[in-house]
């Protein structure tokens, strides 16, 4: 690992991030309130069900949605008051590797010009030429044999085309990677090959990641820190070691219990399955969101939102069974 | 084991088009006795959903080929049966789930008609209607289902719920075998504990038999009694789930593998995984189809087919095996 940088202010931080959307029946809560911050060269993995907010979150940050309210500090800045002229140089600090390799690229462009695109928008180089050039070391640098440099995305595969992403995202020389679910569609064997990739440029470059998954065990094994989302908002974050040792908030002891492990010795481990199922994030009622699926949950859990809490040195936790000092923005 | 209600021997299947011919499963033999579950395991293009097609023999009709072996289900030869013969057993003898919820429902049938569509097609015990009916409540609180949602169509059930009905569905005709086609893989964390503990629990109580096809080995090692790793269409080793899990023994295969998983409780910073990609099934290589991505291949294995070597239950197809102890070649 590099030396760590010791900037005291984080690359990225949020504030009181919301994003509501506007649907027939009334707003969804998409994203309602998150705080969160990721120090320079770390990697914060945020993890949580389907539609509980997470790739809205990763994209409000990116401005690929306006955010309804709150702020995005990048580097001290909140970046959500620049205007477009702004924005476009900003989007070269900020970058994207979306989660279906299939859809996110386009198929009527060959290889090389994929990877060169971002840079001739940008008019990094003063040749076109000197673009393509450069997106041939970048398919180096990422793994893709140059042979397939005229290919079109359609005769490669799945772990391939994600290297076509990996490499695009990169070719602007960004600090901070939105990594949205990067290896949910690709087989174990090749998952593998990209989470090593991921991380040997991450120590490369010194990058910043946030990692956006629904699996557990990939996000505990890049993550510095993990933050647990609950429809639409943060209900737990700490280090990546101390959640799965030390686990507080009901949702995420259950989730954790919800992972089939590859362990037979493990098999007559009861599972801590949770009842029901995700609630509607549309107008949702005042109180913990959690509650009507918690085992635990009281009458006060039904009536007042849990403040989320520092509960340990940067462990927080938001529900009403674990006590700690409220946090203040 | 007891007395096999599903034999599968030396299987092969291509897909036959104009263009190339795919082999897609080759030479594989497997058994599973009543009550039991098997895995099979391996990555996308293994030849495992291909396998569960052939055994319901439901792969399309103009491409896909049974060229050689025997599907004997109990004792009866699937193959060599005449199509209406297979209809009576397709659904009742042996039933299947599919992968995607979303996609194996009627979305203009309430989930109620598709239930009983499958008890009406089957209807040995000649229920009326009304029996009928009571059935479709019963399979459906079994999986957790208010009876009275029967009314409703597919679109007002969430994904987890949708893949309770397809079980439902599959279930409702107690049948013998059941075929899981990646059940879990389109849902939740939270929502697929509840299924797989909810198929496990309805297997145990009706004494199915089952073929749980997954790339997940922690579903594996929570559900089955034998583990099956399939890798470019053969069956590469196979095992009691102790001898996959637990032995030492292994195809290099299977040991990439169980290296690429991220470890909930190792603190290994790096995985293991195995380089390169699965052959193209259109030209698989000569010898061994692992060998270009093993780290032991000797020139042996790019020549020649492997064998397949034994020990008790515990049978590896690679030639790293032909003078290991205790290891026998299989006759």
């Amino acid at each position: 690992m590099q030396a760590v940088n010791n900037n005291p202010v984080p690359l990225l931080e949020t504030r009181g991030l919301q994003k509501y959307f506007k649907v027939p029946k009334g707003m969804l809560h998409a994203v309602d309130g998150v705080n969160l911050s990721i120090p320079h060269q770390r990697t914060l993995g945020v993890v949580g069900e389907s539609g509980c907010g997470k790739s809205t979150l990763g994209r409000t940050i990116l401005r690929l949605l306006e955010a309804t309210g709150g702020e995005v500090l990048f580097e001290g800045e909140n970046i959500l008051t620049y205007d477009k002229k702004q924005m476009h140089r900003m989007r070269r600090e900020m970058q994207i590797i979306f989660q279906d390799p299939y859809s996110s690229i386009n198929p009527r462009m060959s290889v090389v010009e994929i990877i060169a695109e971002y840079m001739i928008v940008h008019k990094i180089y003063p040749t076109q030429q000197q673009a393509f050039q450069r997106a041939a070391e970048l398919m180096d640098f990422v793994g893709l044999a140059r042979r397939y440099a005229n290919a079109y995305p359609h005769e490669l595969d799945g772990g391939r085309r994600q290297r076509i992403g990996i490499a695009r995202a990169l070719s602007l020389n960004p600090k901070f990677i939105v990594c949205d679910e990067p290896v949910s569609a690709l087989d174990v064997s090749i998952q593998a090959q990209i989470l090593n990739l991921l991380m040997d440029i991450q120590d490369e470059m010194g990058l910043t990641y946030m990692f956006i998954t629904h699996d557990l065990s990939v996000v505990k094994h890049i993550s510095d820190e993990i933050l647990v989302m609950y429809l639409g908002q943060c209900v737990e974050h700490c280090g990546s070691d101390e959640l799965f040792e030390n686990p507080l908030h009901p949702y995420t002891k259950a989730l954790l219990s919800a992972i089939p492990e590859p362990d037979i010795t493990m098999r007559g481990k009861e599972i801590r399955a949770i009842r029901g199922e995700v609630t509607s994030p549309i107008n949702p009622p005042p109180g913990c969101r959690f509650a009507s699926r918690c085992e635990h949950a009281c009458e006060r859990c039904h009536r007042e939102t849990p403040p989320l809490c520092e509960v340990g040195p940067r462990h927080f936790v938001a529900c009403h069974l674990v006590k700690g000092e409220p946090v203040h923005v | 084991m007891n007395e096999a209600l599903l034999e599968v021997k030396d299987l092969t299947v291509k897909y036959v088009t104009d263009l190339e011919t795919v082999h897609a499963v080759n030479r594989i033999s497997f058994s599973l006795g009543r009550g039991q579950t098997i895995g099979l395991v391996g990555e996308t293009g293994a030849g495992k959903t291909t396998t569960a097609l052939s055994i319901m023999r439901l792969l399309p009709e103009r491409t896909g080929k049974v060229t050689g072996g025997e599907i004997r289900f109990a004792g009866q030869d699937l193959l060599a049966m005449p199509e209406h013969e297979m209809q009576a057993i397709r659904g009742e003898k042996i039933a299947m789930i599919f992968q995607d919820p979303m996609t194996s429902l009627n979305p203009v049938m309430t989930v109620g008609d598709q239930i009983a569509e499958a008890l009406d097609l089957h209807n040995d015990q000649g229920r009326s209607r009304e029996q009928i009916q009571e059935r479709v409540d019963e399979v459906l609180s079994m999986v957790g289902i208010p009876p009275q949602r029967k009314s409703e169509y597919p679109h007002q059930f969430s994904g987890g719920m949708k893949q309770r009905v397809v079980i439902a569905i599959a279930l409702a005709c107690e049948p013998e075998l059941l075929i899981a086609d990646e059940p879990t893989t389109a849902l939740d964390v939270t929502i697929q504990a509840q299924v797989i503990s909810m198929i496990r629990e309805l297997r145990d109580r009706l004494q199915t038999a089952m073929i749980m096809i997954t790339h997940d080995l922690g579903i594996v090692a929570q559900t089955c009694d034998n583990v099956a790793v399939m890798y470019a269409g053969a069956l590469i080793e196979i095992g009691s789930a102790e001898d996959i899990f637990l032995g030492g023994d292994h195809h290099p295969y299977t040991v990439g593998l169980f290296g690429s998983i991220p470890n909930l409780r190792s603190k290994a910073k790096r995985l293991t995984p195995i380089p390169g990609l699965m052959p193209d099934p259109t030209h698989l290589p000569e010898g061994c189809s692992f060998s270009p991505r093993c780290p032991h291949a000797t020139e042996q294995c790019r020549t020649a087919p492997p064998a397949v070597y034994t020990r008790g239950s515990h049978r590896i197809c690679c030639h790293l095996f032909a003078d290991r102890e205790g290891w026998k070649e299989d006759a």
